[in-house]
């Protein structure tokens, strides 16, 4: 995961913007977001509120659709489930996804 | 326009990169620091504004950038603690000078943020902030409210709340937490001579986009005040930071309201106040004050503050109304 020092440029310079991506901080999660779209109204309070932007929606028609999350970076604080209005968002224990 | 939600939604879909804070800073999970900055940025792009980003040393400066990544993908300046002000005054003034010489498009429309913690704005960066505001720089100064030195693990500042169990005022036999009141940074920023000053608060969307908004429009510094909740050291739920805003919105804790150049508006007036002590019950941070014998005293000193503070409030609107400043 970390570079080496021959591999960072000269100078302590960050040479691409945005570039905190590599680092996913989906492996801190503990409780996991599942989306339960029967409930869901797509009302955009998870997209808004989500603290790393983890929320993947579709705005190709009229309104924009809430579809899921990007496990990558959803560091799983429930804070979407918390401002859920219909309780579409369960957060579930890491360790039933666990894979063997 | 007014910035709405689904409109947001469509103009940003899934591309964090076009708000300016992308994903994999290190803020711990439910902080409300990254969602401040979230809400701010994204009415500065939606209304055609390219923003300019300023940090003050503080958990949010600290963990969106960590060599050699960065999360942000807009110009980003930090310099110190004590003059996140300071600097952003001289890249407003920069900024200026170059769009007089021709080197930057004259019709480019810049935002300059300033993102700061408490420490940096109520106790360190002071001078700073004061000093921008007095000379007049076209920034806009956001203070995400935690309400102590979360960063480097719960110390007391100016902006923690009495009673509040801290590493540096912990509650004890003698002493029952911080014993001095907060300090109201709203009211020394209004009393600077042209300034528009606002708190805001994340479970009011709506609200936050339009002081945003009001201060972009606003020809001088503006400051708004942020309730920011930390997870960690207010020993609240990951999850909790929305709700908890919220009740201290409903509360009387946090008011919000704005100063427009000495013209004091409350911008919600909720018909019913919930007592002050269901703000304080779910907070871990509270928990030794309440576990005292002498509980019920401080906290009812303590709702008799904030009723006072909403009564004055409401005769400042009344008597300023329609009587600038300037």
């Amino acid at each position: 995961m970390l570079k080496s020092w021959k591999e960072i440029p000269i100078g302590g310079v960050v040479d691409e913007p945005g570039k905190s991506r590599e680092y996913k901080t989906g492996t801190w999660r503990v409780l996991r977001p599942v989306l339960h779209l029967d409930k869901c109204v797509h009302c955009m309070f998870c997209w808004l509120y989500c603290p790393d932007m983890a929320i993947v929606i579709d705005s190709s028609g009229q309104k924009p659709k809430m579809i899921g999350f990007n496990y990558n970076y959803c560091k799983g604080c429930g804070l979407c489930a918390d401002v859920c209005p219909t309780n579409a968002i369960e957060m579930r224990p890491e360790t039933e996804f666990a894979e063997e | 326009m007014p910035v709405n939600l689904f409109g947001l939604a469509k103009t940003f879909e899934n591309r964090a990169e076009d708000i300016g804070l992308v994903q994999g800073h290190r803020l711990c999970p439910g902080c409300a620091a990254p969602i401040v900055v979230k809400f701010s940025l994204m009415v500065a792009r939606k209304l055609g504004y390219e923003p300019v980003v300023g940090l003050a040393t503080g958990c949010l400066e600290v963990s969106t950038t960590i060599y050699p990544y960065t999360a942000w993908t807009v110009p980003y300046i930090h310099n110190a603690f004590e003059n996140s002000a300071a600097t952003m005054s001289g890249v407003e003034t920069a900024a200026r000078a170059l769009k007089k010489f021709g080197v930057l498009p004259k019709d480019k429309k810049y935002a300059f943020f300033v993102f700061a913690g408490d420490g940096g704005t109520y106790d360190i960066g002071l001078q700073s902030l004061s000093g921008m505001i007095e000379r007049g720089h076209k920034v806009i100064y956001i203070l995400y409210d935690n309400e102590g030195y979360m960063n480097t693990g719960n110390q007391r500042s100016g902006s923690t709340p009495t009673g509040s169990n801290t590493t540096t005022a912990p509650v004890g036999k003698v002493i029952p937490g911080k014993v001095q009141l907060k300090k109201n940074i709203v009211e020394i920023v209004a009393g600077h001579e042209y300034v528009y000053a606002a708190t805001v608060s994340i479970s009011d969307p709506n609200d936050f986009f339009s002081k945003i908004e009001k201060s972009l429009n606003f020809d001088g510094p503006s400051f708004i005040a942020a309730f920011s909740p930390c997870v960690r050291f207010w020993r609240i739920p990951d999850g909790a930071a929305n709700s908890i805003s919220k009740l201290a919105v409903e509360t009387k804790y946090w008011p919000l309201y704005e100063v427009e150049n000495g013209v004091y508006r409350v911008t919600r007036k909720p018909r019913q106040f919930k007592p002050l002590i269901e703000f304080l019950k779910p907070q871990g941070r509270f928990k030794p004050l309440l576990s005292r014998p002498d509980a019920d005293e401080i906290v009812q000193r303590l709702q008799e503050y904030v009723d006072r503070r909403w009564e004055r409030l409401l005769t400042l609107e009344e008597a300023t109304k329609g009587k600038p400043i300037r």
